[in-house]
C-alpha cells in the first residue's frame, strides 16, 4: 500500500512539532493486507464492470456508473476553490473496490499501545476495539442492526444496504438516484457514481414517524465500512425519521480517498434529520457531498460533526423546493496538526416563505485549519424567505489557522437574511482563571473548547454529545506544552 | 494549623518592579486588610502569589504550610489550597458553574477516583444554601453576563465548595453597590474560620465595616509600610491616603 506511504505526515515533520499529541500517531497506522478478490489498483471501465458485476446490478445501473466515470474524468480537480492538497491523491494508486468478508492479518497484540489507550480511554468496548483496530473485518453487531430493522419494518419502513435495496426495491431507488445529487455535480460525485458500493437506502412511508434513531453504525459495522458510500434516504408524505452515521472513535482506515454521496427526499411535510459523527484517521481524504430536497412544509437538518481526516470537504445542502420549506445545518469540525476541515453549508431557496438555519462552529488546534464556506442563494421573485448564518472559529494556538467564504445571494426586498460571524483565540486570563481552581492547563482548554461548542452538542443524541465531550479532551490534551 | 508566609516578594512585569520586598505572614483562622492606593502592588501582590504568567518573581520566597510554592504550577498552587477571588473573573461561555466546579472537583481527586455525582450536588447545594444563593444560579454558564454582584457570588460560592487553605480576595467591593457588598460580605464571614486564612485587598475601608480583619496592612510603592489592628482602617478612613504617602515620604 505505497500510496498510504506518500500520504502520511513526514515522521521528522511531527516529531518536530512542538504541539504534538497522541492524534499524531493515529494516520500511522498501517498494515497489510491480502485482498483475495478485489477490482484492482486504479481505475478505468474495467473496474466499473467488474464491481457492477460482483453486485449482479442491472444494466441501467452498470450505464449510469460507465457514464459517471467518463464524467469523473472529464472534470477538473476543483483546485481553483479549494486546496492544492486535493492533487496529491493519486487516482491511479487506489483500490475502488475490495469484495466483503477479506479479513485483514492481523493480531491484537501487533496494534500499538497508544492506539489501544485511545480505545481505553474513549471507553470504546473490548469487542468494538478489535474491528476499529482492523483486527477483525467484522464487528458482532449484526443483531442489533436486525433487531432495528425488524421493528421499523413492521411500519413498512425499508432499512437496507444500498445494493440490497437496488436489488430489490428498484421502483422507489430508481425514481429518487442521482436526482438530487447529479453525477456531474462535482468530480468527486462523479467518482462516487462510478465505484458506488455500501451505504444505506431507508424509505420511510406517508405519515410514518420512526420512533428511534437509525443508525448506520450498526450496519456499516455489519458489513464492513465502504471507501465510496452512497446513501439515499426517502421520507415520504408526513413521514419523520431520524438517522445517524459514524462515530466518535477513530477509524483507522488502510484507504486514503473516501468519497461518499448522500441524497434524501422529504416530500412534503416530512422531516428528516441526518446526523454525522466523523473522525478519521489524518491519512484520509474525506471529499463527501450530501444534499437534500425539502418539498412543500418538509424540514431537513443535517447535524455534521467532523473530528480528524487529512482533507474533509463537505457542505451539506439543503435545496427548499416547496413552500415553507426549512433547512438547517449544525456544523463542528475540529481540525488539529495536518488537518484541514473544508466545510459549510449551502441554502438553496427555490420557494416563497422557505427558511433556512446554519450554524457552524470550527475549532483549530496547533497547526490545524479550518476553513467555512457556505451558500445561501435567494433568487428575486421568491417572498418571505429568511436565512440565518452564524459561524464562529475558534483558534486554540498561535498557528492555528481559520478562513471563511460566506456568499450570500438574496435578490428582492421581500426576503431577509441575516449573517453573524466572529473569530476567537482562547483567552489567556480565562484559562488563567481555570488553573486557579485546579484545572491544569489542558484540562482548561478542553472545558474551553466544550463551552464552545456546547449549545451545538446539545442537539446531539445523549451518547454521541457524551463522546465527542471525551474525544474533545483527548484531542486538547496534545494542544498544551 | 498552617501559614501563608510571604518573604521579602519582590514581583516584576517585564522589567519593572511592581512588588519591592514585601513580608507578611498569615496564620489560618485570620483575616488580614491589605489595603493601599490604587497602583500600589495590591493586586499585582495576588496575581504573583497565585502565578499568573505575566508577573515575574525576582527576589523572595511564598511558603504555604512551610512548603514553597514558586516551583509550582497555578494549578498545582490550587490545589495545595490556595484560591483567588477575582478582581475581575472571566466569563466562561457555556460552561455552567455546576460543570465548572465539578471539574475543579473532580481535578482535587486521586487518578482514576471518579466523583459521586449525587453526593457532590449535595454539597454544592448545601453551599449554595448557607450563601443563600438560587438553586438556578449554578445552571448559568460561568460568569457570563453576569452582573458585578452575581459574578463576586460566584466566587464566594467557588471558595465555598473548594475549601481553601488561604484565600486571596482581590478588591471584593469594586464595582458593588451597598446591598451587593453586603450579601458578599456575609458570605465571607459565612466561610471564615478556624481553618482558613483569608488576604483581603482592599481600596476602600467600607468592606471593613462588614468584614472586621484581625490586621489591617498599609500598602505603598510594592511595601507594607504600616501594620495595625481594625483602628488602622479607621485612621486611613478620616486622615486619607496622603497620609501615608507624606509620612512614608518622610520615613
Amino acid at each position: 500500500m505505497a500510496n498510504i506511504d506518500t500520504l502520511a505526515p513526514d515522521a521528522e515533520q511531527v516529531a518536530e512539532n512542538p504541539v504534538a499529541g497522541i492524534d499524531q500517531t493515529r494516520g500511522d497506522f498501517k498494515y497489510d493486507v491480502t485482498y483475495a478478490f478485489d477490482a484492482g489498483i486504479g481505475l478505468n471501465e474495467k473496474t466499473v464492470d467488474y464491481i457492477s458485476a460482483v453486485k449482479k446490478e442491472a444494466s441501467w445501473i452498470r450505464e449510469f456508473r460507465h457514464k459517471a466515470l467518463k464524467v469523473f474524468e472529464s472534470m477538473p480537480m476543483p483546485t481553483h476553490w479549494a486546496t492544492k492538497d486535493l492533487d496529491n491523491i493519486d487516482f491511479t494508486k487506489i483500490r475502488y473496490y475490495l469484495s466483503q468478508g477479506q479479513k485483514p492479518k492481523r493480531t491484537w497484540d501487533e496494534v500499538p499501545d497508544d492506539i489501544k489507550k485511545t480505545f481505553e480511554r474513549l471507553g470504546i468496548p473490548e469487542q468494538e476495539r478489535k474491528y476499529l483496530a482492523g483486527v477483525e473485518a467484522q464487528f458482532d453487531s449484526e443483531a442489533a442492526y436486525s433487531n432495528i430493522k425488524d421493528i421499523v419494518a413492521k411500519q413498512g419502513v425499508i432499512f437496507v444496504n444500498s445494493t440490497e435495496g437496488l436489488r430489490e426495491h428498484p421502483e422507489i431507488f430508481r425514481k429518487f438516484f442521482g436526482k438530487v445529487i447529479p453525477t456531474a455535480d462535482n468530480k468527486f460525485s462523479a467518482l462516487n457514481s462510478a465505484v458506488f458500493s455500501g451505504g444505506s437506502f431507508i424509505y420511510v412511508p406517508k405519515g410514518v414517524k420512526v420512533a428511534q434513531p437509525l443508525q448506520a453504525y450498526f450496519r456499516i459495522n455489519a458489513e464492513n465500512f465502504g471507501q465510496f458510500e452512497r446513501t439515499l434516504i426517502i421520507a415520504d408524505e408526513g413521514a419523520e425519521v431520524t438517522y445517524m452515521e459514524g462515530c466518535t472513535a477513530p477509524k483507522f482506515s488502510t484507504s486514503t480517498l473516501h468519497s461518499a454521496v448522500v441524497e434524501l427526499v422529504a416530500l412534503k411535510g416530512a422531516k428528516i434529520q441526518y446526523i454525522t459523527v466523523q473522525n478519521w484517521s489524518n491519512n484520509v481524504f474525506n471529499l463527501v457531498t450530501k444534499r437534500g430536497v425539502a418539498h412543500e412544509e418538509a424540514e431537513i437538518k443535517w447535524i455534521d460533526c467532523n473530528i480528524g481526516s487529512r482533507l474533509t470537504m463537505k457542505y451539506p445542502g439543503v435545496v427548499l423546493k416547496g413552500r415553507k420549506a426549512r433547512g438547517e445545518v449544525i456544523s463542528i469540525a475540529l481540525a488539529n496538526d495536518g488537518q484541514h476541515q473544508d466545510t459549510g453549508a449551502k441554502m438553496i431557496h427555490a420557494a416563497d416563505e422557505t427558511t433556512s438555519n446554519v450554524v457552524a462552529k470550527s475549532i483549530s488546534v496547533g497547526q490545524g485549519r479550518s476553513t467555512y464556506r457556505g451558500i445561501v442563494h435567494i433568487p428575486k421573485h421568491l417572498k418571505g424567505c429568511k436565512n440565518n448564518t452564524e459561524c464562529d472559529a475558534l483558534l486554540i494556538n498561535t498557528n492555528s489557522r481559520t478562513d471563511t467564504y460566506p456568499s450570500i445571494t438574496v435578490r428582492g426586498d421581500r426576503n431577509s437574511v441575516q449573517h453573524e460571524a466572529s473569530v476567537s483565540r482562547v483567552n489567556e486570563e480565562m484559562i488563567f482563571y481555570m488553573q486557579q481552581r485546579g484545572l491544569t492547563e489542558g484540562q482548561a482548554m478542553s472545558l474551553a473548547v466544550n463551552g464552545f461548542i456546547n449549545d451545538l452538542a446539545r442537539q446531539f443524541p445523549m451518547e454521541y454529545s457524551v463522546e465527542l465531550k471525551r474525544l474533545i479532551d483527548l484531542e486538547m490534551e496534545g494542544s498544551v506544552g | 494549623m498552617s501559614s501563608l508566609v510571604i518573604k521579602d516578594l519582590h514581583v516584576a512585569i517585564g522589567e519593572k518592579e511592581i512588588v519591592k520586598g514585601l513580608s507578611l505572614t498569615i496564620n489560618s483562622g485570620e483575616v488580614h486588610a491589605v489595603m493601599g492606593p490604587n497602583g500600589t502592588g495590591k493586586s499585582t501582590l495576588a496575581k504573583a502569589i497565585a502565578g499568573h504568567p505575566d508577573y515575574t518573581i525576582t527576589q523572595g520566597d511564598v511558603l504555604m504550610g512551610g512548603e514553597s510554592i514558586l516551583e509550582m504550577e497555578t494549578d498545582e498552587r490550587a490545589r495545595a489550597g490556595l484560591f483567588l477571588a477575582f478582581q475581575y473573573p472571566s466569563e466562561i461561555p457555556g460552561v455552567s458553574i455546576a460543570n465548572f466546579l465539578r471539574a475543579a472537583v473532580q481535578a482535587r481527586m486521586a487518578e482514576g477516583e471518579e466523583l459521586d455525582a449525587t453526593g457532590y450536588y449535595k454539597r454544592l447545594y448545601s453551599k449554595m444554601d448557607l450563601l443563600k444563593i438560587d438553586r438556578k444560579f449554578t445552571s448559568r454558564a460561568v460568569n457570563d453576563g453576569f452582573s458585578g454582584g452575581e459574578k463576586k457570588r460566584c466566587e464566594i460560592l467557588q471558595m465555598a465548595m473548594l475549601e481553601p487553605k488561604f484565600a486571596l480576595m482581590d478588591e471584593t467591593d469594586s464595582g458593588l453597590d451597598i446591598d451587593a457588598l453586603r450579601i458578599v460580605a456575609e458570605g465571607v464571614n459565612t466561610l471564615r474560620g478556624a481553618n482558613l486564612g483569608i488576604l483581603l485587598i482592599t481600596h476602600y475601608q467600607r468592606l471593613l465595616d462588614y468584614i472586621i480583619p484581625d490586621f489591617v496592612h498599609v500598602m505603598y510603592d510594592g511595601r507594607i509600610v504600616k501594620s495595625g489592628d481594625k483602628s488602622l482602617a479607621l485612621e486611613l478612613e478620616a486622615k486619607g491616603y496622603d497620609w501615608v504617602k507624606k509620612e512614608f515620604a518622610l520615613a
